[in-house]
């Protein structure tokens, strides 16, 4: 547990905190909350932490225990599989933490169950036990790379199919890698355009005085390779004369409503 | 009345207009674009409000169309995705010649908000790009506005023509 900031950081020293670190959440022993039986339908499974945090239970299990775990935990009374995720400690621990959001109608309450999967190892499929985890499962694959056993039909699902990475881990740009900057470019003209096309501009601030086409010239806005007219104007909707058989606008000749029609 | 008496060219006078070929193709295509509906995030939202009662879409002629071998206006609008990207172009392909796109808001001129990895920064990487319609959400009344201005760039083009190869980007 990190010490509380003090507000005043010009007094301090450069070395500790310059900015507000939360404080971690309260974690409560199981066996002193309503979570007792859940935690004991798990009866002889091995148990590596588990605590209740924010009215939930959260249980720490083996990777190769979770199907075993969940089908105790569904047979307790917890119905609803609510989602399959991860989170990257790969730098920390070289691996994904998974984790299973449950819930239970029955019981009115939640539980999250946490395996660690190493780098490059399996994990079981809970289909069988959830068909809500088909999906999640893909999506676990498709943003983190983790590899699921027994799926039926592992690929893909929010990432395009030919997708190079793993979106959602720590490692990867949120601006896309190389593979991901010439993606549409590559998809639909071919490798030999990318010169033709040119780099994506990510500069949200990017202003080039040079650019006759890309930069609005407000009332002297011209076609894209016309001179820019000298005298400021106003874009009119119509030609002069106006257009026949439609209404003339003019935009000097406008007119304000009383009230709502 | 003598014959070379007669001012043709008075708009109250015998019921004759003297126009070109051109310029009568031109009104004709400018006031009757029909374009694909092609709403990809909540700018669609806006697009639906301009198309409906209010503003009305089919006043201008522009009648929403759910094939893309119909139209020749593309409004894209809202965010283009990368994975989306390929079926664009393919709808932006198989629309008949002449054909125009106007962007609208942020995302689809810039990728707006999403400078991530998965959205396609500005349509103009894919299809060209006639209009840029700026805003998040643009307002009914500015697509109008966009769609009047593009009648008005149809009115100058020369229909006898092949459409001039758009550049991209």
């Amino acid at each position: 547990m990190r010490k509380k900031l003090i507000k005043d950081t010009s007094t301090k020293n450069y070395y500790e905190d310059r900015f507000y670190v939360p404080l971690e959440s309260k974690k409560i022993d199981v066996n002193e909350t309503i979570f007792k039986d859940d935690l004991a339908s798990l009866d002889d499974m091995k148990i590596i932490k588990s605590y209740v945090e924010y009215d939930q239970m959260v249980v720490f299990i083996e990777k190769n225990d979770n199907l075993k775990a969940l089908e105790k935990l569904r047979d307790y009374g917890y119905e609803i599989l609510t989602e399959i995720s991860g989170v990257d400690f790969i730098e920390k621990k070289g691996g994904i933490e998974v984790f299973y959001q449950l819930l239970s109608i029955k019981h009115k309450r939640r539980a999250r169950v946490k395996c660690f999967v190493k780098q490059g190892e399996f994990l079981q499929s809970v289909t069988a036990l959830y068909k809500s985890a088909d999906w999640a499962e893909r999506e676990l694959y498709d943003m983190f790379g983790v590899w699921i056993e027994g799926h039926s039909k592992l690929k893909r699902i929010l990432m395009p199919d030919d997708w190079y990475g793993y979106p959602l881990l720590k490692s990867y740009p949120l601006q896309g890698d190389e593979h991901a900057k010439w993606y549409e470019v590559d998809k639909i003209f071919g490798r030999e355009y990318r010169d033709e096309i040119g780099e994506e501009n990510r500069d949200s601030a990017k202003v080039d005085s040079k650019d006759t086409f890309n930069f609005s010239r407000l009332y002297h806005e011209a076609e894209y390779g016309a001179k820019p007219p000298k005298e400021p104007y106003l874009q009119e909707y119509q030609e002069e004369g106006g257009v026949p058989l439609v209404k003339k606008v003019k935009r000097d000749k406008f007119k304000i409503l009383k009230k709502r029609r | 009345m003598a014959l070379h008496k007669v001012d043709y060219a008075k708009e109250n006078g015998l019921p004759i207009v003297l126009t070109t070929v051109d310029k009568l193709i031109q009104w004709g295509r400018s006031n009757s674009l029909w374009a694909v509906s092609y709403g990809l995030a909540c700018c669609a939202i806006e697009m639906m409000a301009t198309g409906a009662g209010r503003f009305d879409f089919d006043r201008f002629g522009t009648i929403f169309r759910a094939s893309a071998k119909h139209a020749e206006v593309m409004i894209v609008a809202g965010t283009l995705t990368k994975k989306h990207a390929e079926f664009t172009r393919r709808i932006y392909d198989s629309m008949p010649e002449p054909k125009w796109v106007i962007s609208m808001g942020s995302c689809a001129n810039t990728g707006g908000m999403f400078n991530t990895y998965s959205t396609v920064q500005g349509v103009d990487r894919i299809i060209p790009v006639d209009i840029y319609l700026p805003g998040c959400a643009p307002r009914p009344e500015t697509l109008q506005y966009a769609l009047m201005i593009l009648q008005k760039k149809i009115r100058k083009e020369i229909p006898r023509r092949k459409q001039k190869a758009k550049r991209l980007v």
